[in-house]
């Protein structure tokens, strides 16, 4: 190798250089962003620009956050929509799987049944919340089936047409190679389609949030969607805020672990 | 030496709102055992349809396809199938992936997994056996489609303008390997091709389709004067340019009468 001076860097390490110094100055700035809200938003508060009774700030949310957490309010609260979230998740996934397996086996029944899948999914599902207190009552049924029904029809058309998108020569092969139509299903469209199945997943763990908090803000009495509608209810926006910081933070959490998930998947089945 | 399937006036045609669109018409020919047949015809012409009839996997809607026996039951040989790309599942290793038809077929016995063993073996593909089809280069890959294709021990082999998603120059060496293959295992062969090059090197008759709806124009024997048997040193032999412009010739003229 030649010899070089300690200071001159090789193309290729100019190139390692600039990429890592993009990635922390995108990092670094997404902390001072952050930062520089709160400063402003405390600083408003404190200095009377804003009043802090309607808008709350920073100080307050911590130690709202700090009471709340030591009553052990909080965590039943983050408890309860946590679990009726993956509840609704994880039978979104198996009703909409089970579904668009159907309509893949049968054309005839994905004709018939479409008009109604469209309509379904772009009705706003909120509609439908104070029909489901009046047949299941206020509790845990009701929120997660609210759950269910705000990602359910929009999971099942994206599969089904992950499914419809898998290579018609694949399952030829299956054919010339003897097989069925169910081999078809569980060699080729299933496998092949986990990509889409990933790329749902990640929509529907969003939607089924989305639909708790619905269910909780007017069926519960437990839950974040309860402790934001209770919050403003006795002006105590301090409580509000700190539900919706709670939720951010629950739904940033939500989205890394499918991420990561997905990720593993990738690497396992080698994508 | 006899005939391993036999096509007597097959014909079909594809129906829509719109109307029917004939296809194939009166097609009957031959296929002696041991032969290597390509069919050329201009494009759109039926000629993957007439394929999907062979294979079975469309139900010719007049005439038959099968082989007399002499005590005038009906047979068929086992066909083997090879789609225009090799279609490995990235999903599944090398060896998961030649085994998939014994699989489906429910054949994975220990004396079917050691002819895919063997085969593997022969065509240098042990050692990617755990592998992903990825890793393996564009031959790699057509072999492990031809084994693929071979564990389920087909008499006749279909190849449905094979390797025409590779580079021009992947594709000449991947045919000769491939066909030099399936000679050297004793099959018998149809290949559709719209390459007149490659239907002379590979063939030993070229059967010329007609334009739709697809009727047989002309047969044509391909005798070559070789030096070596390969499909690649076919292309320097002598009657090589002769029988390229007869070809020509016939589709081309078939053009002009269409137009």
């Amino acid at each position: 190798m030649k010899t070089k001076h300690k200071h001159e860097l090789t193309k290729q390490e100019q190139f390692v250089l600039t990429h890592k110094r993009h990635h922390h100055q995108v990092s670094s700035w997404r902390f001072v962003l952050f930062a520089l809200f709160l400063a402003l938003w405390e600083a408003s508060a404190s200095l009377g620009w804003i009043d802090s009774f309607f808008f709350s700030s920073p100080s307050r949310v911590a130690v709202c956050l700090v009471k709340q957490f030591s009553s052990n309010h909080l965590p039943a609260h983050i408890g309860v929509t946590l679990f009726e979230t993956l509840v609704s998740f994880l039978l979104v996934i198996l009703i909409s799987l089970l579904a668009a397996t159907l309509l893949w086996y049968s054309r005839k029944l994905s004709e018939i049944l479409e008009p109604y899948l469209v309509v379904l999914n772009s009705l706003p599902k909120s509609a439908l919340a104070p029909l489901f207190i009046v047949w299941l009552g206020t509790g845990t049924k009701t929120i997660v089936v609210a759950g269910i029904s705000v990602a359910l029809f929009g999971s099942i058309i994206s599969l089904y047409t992950g499914f419809q998108q898998v290579d018609q020569e694949k399952i030829t092969l299956i054919y010339t190679l003897g097989g069925k139509k169910r081999d078809a299903l569980l060699k080729v469209v299933l496998p092949g389609s986990l990509p889409v199945m990933l790329s749902t997943a990640k929509v529907n763990i969003g939607l089924a949030l989305v639909g708790v908090i619905i269910g909780e803000f007017l069926a519960a009495r437990r839950g974040l969607g309860y402790l934001i509608i209770y919050g403003s209810q006795v002006f105590q926006l301090d409580m509000v805020i700190t539900g919706i910081l709670v939720l951010c933070i629950i739904a940033l959490c939500f989205y890394k672990s499918i991420q990561i998930l997905e990720h593993r998947i990738k690497i396992k089945f080698r994508l | 030496m006899s005939n391993i399937l036999e096509l007597k006036n097959i014909g079909y045609s594809y129906h829509s709102l719109h109307g029917e669109t004939q296809a194939l018409k009166n097609i009957s020919f031959g296929v002696r055992e041991g032969e290597f047949i390509a069919i050329v015809g201009p494009s759109g012409c039926g000629k993957s349809t007439l394929l999907s009839i062979i294979a079975g996997l469309l139900e010719p809607e007049e005439g038959t396809i099968a082989v007399n026996n002499p005590d005038g039951s009906l047979h068929y040989p086992r066909i083997g199938y090879m789609l225009q790309r090799d279609h490995l599942f990235e999903w599944r290793s090398v060896y998961r992936n030649v085994t998939l038809g014994l699989e489906l077929q429910h054949m994975l016995t220990p004396e079917h997994l050691r002819e895919v063993d063997r085969l593997l073996t022969e065509y240098g593909l042990d050692k990617f056996r755990d592998k992903r089809p990825g890793e393996l280069s564009g031959g790699m890959k057509q072999r492990a489609a031809l084994i693929r294709t071979l564990a389920l021990e087909p008499q006749l082999l279909l190849l449905d303008e094979p390797f025409s998603a590779l580079d021009y120059q992947t594709r000449l060496m991947v045919s000769d390997d491939i066909c030099r293959l399936i000679r050297a295992a004793g099959k018998t062969m149809i290949i559709i091709t719209h390459d007149l090059s490659e239907a002379i090197s590979l063939a030993d008759r070229i059967i010329v389709l007609s334009g739709r709806p697809a009727v047989v124009k002309k047969e044509m024997p391909v005798k070559l004067t070789l030096t070596e048997n390969s499909p690649l040193a076919a292309r320097n032999a002598p009657e090589f340019q002769t029988l390229f412009n007869r070809l020509w010739e016939d589709l081309t003229h078939e053009n002009e009468t269409q137009t």
